[in-house]
């Protein structure tokens, strides 16, 4: 049986500092600012697009691979 | 995605930057970019003001990302780090206390107040022609110089990094953005 494998993006939160570009062009609203601090992405609600990573000023969100 | 009222607020502050390029007094309401993001952190423990409101992240926002004014490649690791972030924010500090001191010579009257604009800390351009007196003290006026110098400082510095990197690049090392993520963390936590 082969595995599904899911894309989803990933926060490096020491790094992040929480302007909130990435969820102003989530599709999915499945990213938010978490107290000020960080961004925090709902792993459920993500599929993986991409476009927060493109988006961040910092370039701290990944698109990494994980299994479903 | 639907836009709300927030998301024109960009002409609140070109209208804020045009205006003082013609009376400098109309400097003084940049105070209101100064101290709202600070009440929201303080109030609510977000960065609501970031994360909605700036006009001036959205202005970069506008120009780096729909008009394609900006090279969109990642920021360097350094203007990230933690070192920068909080070093900006300390020199942001120290030249904004200069500023202050020299507003308070001049309401003292230790000194004239002088009708420039003073750009990246350092080019001073002649600013006289948005200067028509005041029925204010003189120190009114020289604030007013200061802060605007302050607030087109940050601009062109803004529009340096957007070319450079990412069209909110700004944003990294924004040192209002840096003080309401700090406050937030006091208030919530470290997270």
């Amino acid at each position: 049986m082969t595995m599904r494998k899911k894309r989803r993006a990933v926060v490096d939160d020491s790094a992040c500092v929480a302007c909130g570009c990435c969820v102003k062009v989530c599709p999915m609203s499945a990213i938010q600012i978490w107290r000020g601090i960080r961004a925090a992405v709902n792993a459920e609600q993500c599929v993986g697009c991409g476009k927060c990573a493109k988006e961040c000023p910092a370039s701290v969100i990944e698109i990494q691979e994980a299994r479903a | 995605m639907k836009k709300r009222w927030y998301d024109y607020l960009w002409v609140v502050e070109l209208t804020y930057l045009v205006l003082g390029f013609f009376n400098i007094l109309f400097a003084w309401l940049g105070l209101v970019f100064f101290f709202i993001p600070l009440i929201i952190s303080a109030a609510c423990g977000t960065k609501g003001y970031c994360n909605r409101y700036c006009g001036r992240g959205q202005i970069f926002g506008l120009l780096g990302g729909r008009f394609g004014l900006s090279r969109k490649k990642d920021i360097p690791r350094w203007m990230k780090s933690k070192w920068f972030r909080y070093g900006f924010l300390i020199f942001f500090f120290v030249m904004f206390s200069q500023m202050l001191w020299n507003t308070y010579l001049v309401f003292a009257g230790v000194r004239n107040p002088r009708q420039v604009v003073t750009l990246l800390w350092t080019f001073k351009l002649p600013w006289h022609w948005a200067y028509h007196g005041t029925i204010f003290h003189p120190g009114v006026a020289q604030f007013a110089f200061g802060f605007y110098s302050v607030m087109l400082t940050s601009t062109v510095l803004g529009l340096f990094t957007m070319v450079l990197f990412k069209p909110r690049g700004w944003c990294v090392y924004c040192p209002m953005g840096t003080m309401t993520q700090l406050i937030c963390k006091a208030k919530n936590g470290k997270g």
